[in-house]
């Protein structure tokens, strides 16, 4: 999904998350105690994500942290996931800049992890130092 | 496989007002999950007037301002608040005044006051093998295996979208071929007088879910049919513990007339045969809390109780007062009757408080207290309480839960053989 490209800190997720539940609405934080990213903000960071679960209300949270500025500056997914995605297409239906998304395999993740990502508008990933 | 919209659909999408930012957020959900075209659906249920922040709010007026309107028959699921003023919701100011926005705003959308997560008993129970657009974890598991409907799990947003442009994309539960079941849940292996027990639907559902995950499955073993409520609760429990959005019972649901017919005449992939063990595991994982000293509330009512689930709490409380509230939570379809026959009264006299449009785990209304324990009869009560309210919570038989309200501590009589 297009978006304007980004340059940002990059936060590889160690397992998948459910939006819902799973990361404060409100500040961005990784609420969910049990996962290993546990307190970490995906607020501005490229967020790496291995897979989602859980609720189909992932997309009102995104939704929210889009709204209130603490979305991701950008998502890189193993899998295209629908209902996570909307969130993204709800934001640019109401007028809101959404963080561009796209698709790279779970195994490349890691190389990027504590690093500065660059991410060009026409979807080219590479390390910027970090 | 390429994706398009017909002419009429993209004229839609074309436009600048609510009705195209509908089609466009369909379409694209279309897209992303590789449906080839549009199809069009008889009815809606509405998860997405459940407030989870202010975005939500500002996207369902949009619709709004954009003289949106619902083109089919749209139920609305469970609000942050009471309107009908049962029970007391801890929301503050500016919480409450959004939620109740919201509320409104998928009100004049056209959609039906219905708030509740049972709108298959508050008379919306679309025609088998027809097309819909249903929201909520056990709405959508209810549709598709009890009433034959066909549905995919709609989330925020697309549930709302789909029903205003009166179509949903063709794919997942849409297409028969993705209705047969891969897996047997086989529950030959328990006791006949577990099955036929109340708790035994809950339980079986949550340990189905975790079992069968995304499939879908099929229960053998199930000699008679255990009646409306008990799917209802199966269901429930399934589609909490895992994304199951259509399961069969052989001989019992309307796609399974027999294990056969159910698997389309293929071998399953799996087969799961429960044990009684597995059955006692699964029910003691629904509890969470260990031997506690007290418990300060019980709730009950998720999926929302049905009239013939309140005939059999009349039962269990037999006329004695309760110690600590019982929460019955339910629609106003039922809470209207209860009023019509002065039997609201009667409960609420008993320490039940009715809570209708909502329920105690989407919104507070269980009252702050350190280390409070909950109990309840509900799978999905179970399921979700320890995270959304922070009460911890033992899971027992509604006449369990009865009994334990009146003592202010835990009974439990009915032991799993």
């Amino acid at each position: 999904m297009p978006g304007r490209g980004v340059t940002a800190s990059a936060l590889v997720l160690g397992a998948p998350i459910s939006f819902w539940g799973g990361v404060d609405p409100g500040s961005g934080r990784i609420a969910d105690v049990r996962h290993p990213e546990h307190g970490e903000s995906i607020a501005g960071r490229v967020l790496f994500l291995p897979g989602t679960i859980g609720s189909s209300s992932a997309s009102a949270v995104l939704l929210e942290l889009v709204h209130n500025g603490n979305a991701p500056a950008a998502l890189v997914l193993d899998e295209p996931d629908a209902i996570l995605l909307l969130g993204l297409v709800v934001a640019r239906e109401m007028g809101l800049e959404a963080p561009l998304a796209l698709r790279l395999p779970q195994p490349r993740h890691h190389a990027f992890a504590g690093r500065i990502v660059r991410i060009s508008e026409d979807g080219r990933l590479e390390n910027a130092g970090g | 496989m390429s994706f398009s919209l017909t002419a009429e659909e993209s004229a839609i999408a074309a436009g600048d007002d609510g009705a195209a930012i509908a089609m466009r957020i369909v379409a694209e959900a279309a897209r992303l999950m590789g449906a080839p075209r549009l199809i069009p659906i008889r009815s809606a249920h509405i998860d997405g007037a459940l407030y989870h922040g202010d975005s939500g709010t500002l996207f369902a007026e949009r619709l709004v301002e954009g003289g949106a309107r619902v083109a089919v028959r749209s139920t609305l699921n469970v609000g942050a608040l009471d309107l009908t003023g049962c029970s007391r919701v801890r929301l503050g100011g500016r919480e409450r005044e959004m939620a109740r926005r919201m509320m409104d705003a998928y009100r004049r959308l056209g959609c039906e006051p219905t708030w509740t997560c049972a709108p298959y008993q508050a008379g919306h129970r679309p025609a088998f093998g027809t097309d819909v657009a249903w929201g909520e974890s056990n709405a959508v598991v209810f549709c598709n295996s009890v009433l034959g409907a066909r549905t995919n799990r709609y989330g925020d947003f697309l549930d709302i979208a789909c029903a205003i442009s009166g179509r949903a994309p063709d794919y997942g539960l849409h297409r028969p071929e993705n209705r047969a079941a891969t897996a047997v849940f086989d529950v030959s292996g328990l006791p006949a007088e577990f099955l036929a027990s109340e708790i035994a639907w809950p339980v079986l559902g949550s340990l189905y879910g975790r079992e069968i995950g995304t499939a879908v499955g099929v229960v053998k073993g199930v000699a008679a049919h255990p009646g409306e409520d008990a799917l209802k609760a199966f269901g429930a429990a399934a589609a909490s513990s895992g994304a199951v959005g259509l399961f069969h019972v052989a001989g019992v649901t309307p796609e399974a007339p027999d294990l056969e017919t159910a698997l389309a005449g293929t071998q399953p992939a799996a087969t799961i045969r429960v044990t009684p063990e597995m059955a006692r595991i699964a029910r003691a994982r629904l509890s969470t809390a260990e031997k506690p000293d007290r418990i300060d509330a019980v709730a009950i009512g998720s999926p929302h109780l049905s009239p013939a689930e309140f005939d059999l709490l009349e039962r269990a409380i037999a006329g004695r007062r309760l110690a600590v509230p019982l929460y019955a939570c339910t629609g106003r379809h039922v809470l209207t009757e209860l009023e019509k026959t002065g039997r609201r009264k009667t409960l609420e006299a008993a320490g039940v408080v009715l809570v209708a449009d909502t329920c105690v785990v989407v919104t507070p209304i269980l009252p702050a207290i350190e280390g409070a324990v909950l109990m309840t009869n509900s799978g999905k009560f179970a399921h979700y309480a320890p995270g959304n309210t922070g009460y911890a919570v033992i899971y027992g038989s509604l006449r369990e839960c009865v009994e334990s309200a009146m003592l202010g501590k835990v009974m439990l009589t009915e032991s799993l053989s």
